[in-house]
């Protein structure tokens, strides 16, 4: 048993867990619901036991460092941040609805990982600027606060379904949570968000300047954070200064996570000096 | 803001501070400056003007070089948005902070008592206990949840009002001056700072760097030799780590020295001292590395033969075919023939079959040189020609020479920024997930039992205000459940 197969077998498990809370959303039946939670959690379980056994893994090999240093490993970590934090929301909320909405997107995150050719799973030796443990706590950071935005995307999504359909009678949408709870959820998120975005922007600068000499130097990658950070600085002012809620909120959420996203995917295809977080390593 | 007063402030009627004052603005700039940004990581910054010109065509390449595309971070519309945002920032703090101020700092808070009592949202429970027996659960309630309280008497009863985290409505202003700070930081180490380079081979001391994107040189209050380079490499060929020994020279001794790694840099007098690059140096060869067997070749312009023979500094050797004697007398750091300098060369004297000695000239770095030079002689016959044919005899005295590439920067605006970044997270965490909570909770008499009321009310995070309110209903008369 090594952690590639382990997390093969999570990126399984995932995919179960997202199917069964869809059937909760289409059925609404209890037992799948506590089905889903149940098999969300023995996921979440395989993929920190996955994270744990690359981490032992590679100091076997001699090269040993925190699994956060390639596209690979972000990806684990950021499947394991969505469902932890998935996992708390739904204990305080007990709205198994949003997991249709959320689950698929941390199966994704890790079937992505596991199944694209493109992307080794080899453990590999650090290079000397990414010894330093400014990159733990620069990955950690970043990865929980794009976990907190791709939450909020889903209940963006949801919020903008459900205003849609408000007219006619949908058995499904009436399962939704209330709209200003889901404006309320969404808010939370992106605050959450936002201050590990920051503390992630903040934590790589200090890495910068100590790797390169310089805090900030405009690098596509840097540049595509600053403009997420903008984008959801500009949601926060809007929903907190001049009372936007609801949909113009959404629609800003959703805005908010394609910059994550290509802040995280997009920018690799761009020159810069993240390429390490680049395809093919 | 219901505080809103009749304000006699000229300042606030003003028509530049009005604009600035506005979130709408916030909103304009902070989505500008997102846009904007995008481009700068779509079109490469800071390439050369031939690389744009043959990318873009004419027209596009004058086009953005008028709008300084090409260095657009940099750029005075770029700038101009930075400081918009900054004074949008600090006009729009300046302008609430009087009223929060106000809040914050008034001694007695005020408590709008009907407003509470007639709010729809307030929570009402019946407890068995009468009023007197409920008063120190209530008491003990909010000494420990709340920072401030105060108890009046109502009718047939109790109001208490409490409150607590006032202060964390000045959260938004620390973020706001960390904004403000990283900002300041920026310019400060853009108009202070530089960010040079400088290339040090191993042994030696330089105290000049030359600076990025122009080719000035800045001459350095110190020096700074390279004792030692070293680079490590995984079984698979990757980098493992770059090491520099350095020291820093100043007035003529070494005061400090270190070893630096990529992330692991050198601060001296506000100078910071990178590993950043390394390279090989071209072969080059000085006295101390030549060993003391020279491979020599001898060969004969009758029969074409060559001869190698290892020869010794000060030693004679015979040429075979009688073609003379060889003496190597010295060994010259460097030979100026003829205005042209040869560096290390071997200074021998050649007897030659005729009996007329003449001297040979062998710089190392020039192996076939007195194929040359014996045809400019006129004593010299050329019936034997010299060449080196090996120095590198021991190879760990020849060892590879690297020199060390260090990124050399002076920032004195980093202080600044990373007190910005401190402040910006703890006044994200104020602003995000603290809030001025403010509770009030009523208990009158119901007959013999009494009814207890709670409301409560924060400048955030209005839900989870609600949520408190009503646990603390349910806490309060709790014990009507267990009867």
């Amino acid at each position: 048993m090594n952690s590639s197969l382990t997390l093969s077998i999570t990126t399984f498990v995932y995919g179960i867990s997202a199917f069964l809370y869809l059937v909760v959303l289409v059925f609404k039946r209890q037992t799948p619901g506590m089905l889903a939670t149940w098999v969300a959690l023995l996921g979440l379980i395989g993929n920190t036991a996955g994270i744990v056994m690359r981490w032992m893994e590679s100091y076997q090999m001699g090269i040993g460092h925190a699994p956060l240093s390639n596209l690979y490993e972000s990806l684990v970590f950021f499947a394991w941040t969505i469902t932890l934090l998935y996992l708390v929301i739904e204990r305080r909320h007990g709205n198994r609805v949003i997991g249709a909405f959320v689950m698929p997107l941390a199966s994704l995150a890790i079937a992505y990982a596991s199944l694209s050719p493109n992307i080794s799973d080899r453990i590999q030796p650090l290079l000397p600027a990414l010894k330093s443990n400014w990159l733990i706590a620069h990955v950690i950071a970043c990865f929980i606060g794009y976990a907190a935005f791709a939450i909020a995307f889903g209940l963006s999504i949801m919020y903008l379904i459900r205003q849609n359909e408000s007219s006619g009678k949908n058995a499904m949408i009436e399962r939704f949570p209330k709209p200003q709870v889901l404006d309320d959820l969404i808010h939370q998120m992106i605050m959450f968000g936002f201050l590990f975005l920051s503390v992630g922007i903040i934590t790589g600068a200090v890495w910068a300047n100590s790797a390169w000499g310089r805090y900030w130097g405009w690098d596509p990658k840097e540049t595509w954070s600053l403009i997420t950070w903008f984008i959801y600085a500009t949601l926060l002012h809007a929903k907190m200064m001049r009372g936007w809620h609801g949909r113009r909120i959404a629609y800003l959420s959703v805005l908010g996570f394609a910059a994550v996203l290509f802040t995280y995917f997009g920018v690799n295809l761009l020159p810069g000096l993240h390429s390490y977080g680049a395809m093919g390593q | 803001m219901k505080e809103k007063e009749i304000d006699h402030d000229p300042l606030r009627h003003n028509v530049v501070w009005i604009f600035f004052a506005s979130v709408k603005l916030t909103v304009v700039l902070l989505l500008t400056l997102a846009a904007t940004s995008v481009i700068g990581t779509v079109i490469p910054q800071n390439e050369s003007p031939q690389a744009y010109r043959q990318a873009f065509g004419d027209f596009l390449y004058r086009l953005f070089d008028v709008l300084d595309i090409f260095d657009m971070y940099h750029s005075w519309w770029f700038q101009m948005l930075l400081l918009l945002l900054t004074l949008n920032v600090v006009v729009c703090s300046v302008d609430r902070l009087k009223a929060t101020w106000k809040i914050i700092f008034s001694k007695n808070p005020t408590f709008n008592l009907t407003r509470y009592r007639n709010d729809k949202r307030k929570v009402q429970r019946d407890d068995p206990r009468t009023v007197e027996e409920l008063r120190p659960l209530v008491k003990n309630l909010v000494s420990r949840k709340f920072t401030y309280y105060r108890q009046e008497d109502a009718e047939s009863g109790f109001v208490f009002y409490a409150e607590k985290w006032r202060w964390t409505r000045l959260g938004v202003y620390i973020v706001h001056t960390s904004v403000i700070l990283l900002l300041i930081g920026g310019l400060i180490g853009s108009i202070f700072g530089f960010e040079g380079f400088v290339n040090i081979p191993e042994g030696e001391t330089i105290d000049t760097i030359r600076l990025r994107n122009s080719d000035k040189l800045v001459k350095l209050d110190f020096k700074i030799r390279c004792d030692d380079f070293d680079v490590s490499f995984y079984p698979n060929g990757m980098p493992k780590e770059f090491r520099s020994s350095l020291a820093i020279i100043e007035n003529g001794t070494a005061i400090l020295q270190k070893d630096i790694l990529v992330n692991h840099p050198l601060r001296y007098s506000g100078i910071n001292l990178f590993q950043s690059s390394y390279g090989e140096l071209p072969a080059e060869i000085s006295v101390a590395t030549v060993p003391e067997e020279i491979g020599l070749a001898f060969t004969s312009k009758e029969t074409g033969m060559v001869y190698n023979k290892k020869v010794r500094l000060g030693e004679r050797v015979k040429i075979p075919e009688d073609l003379g004697e060889l003496e190597l007398e010295e060994l010259k750091d460097e030979y100026d023939f003829r205005g042209r300098e040869l560096g290390p060369t071997l200074i021998g004297a050649l007897t030659q079959k005729n009996g007329v000695s003449v001297e040979v000239i062998l710089p190392l770095r020039f192996p076939s040189f007195d194929r040359m030079s014996a045809m400019v002689n006129p004593q010299r016959s050329d019936a034997v020609l010299i060449t080196i044919e090996e120095i590198a005899a021991n190879p760990e005295e020849n060892a590879k020479r690297y020199y060390t590439g260090l990124q050399v920067t002076k920032d004195p605006g980093v202080i600044i920024v990373y007190t910005g970044f401190l402040m910006m997270i703890i006044g994200c965490i104020i602003t995000f997930f603290m809030s001025h909570q403010r509770l009030f909770i009523e208990v009158t008499a119901k007959g013999k039992k009494s009814r207890v009321t709670v409301n409560g009310k924060a400048n955030k995070n209005k839900l989870g205000m609600r949520r408190k309110v009503e646990v603390i209903a349910d806490k309060l008369t709790e014990s009507k459940r267990r009867d």
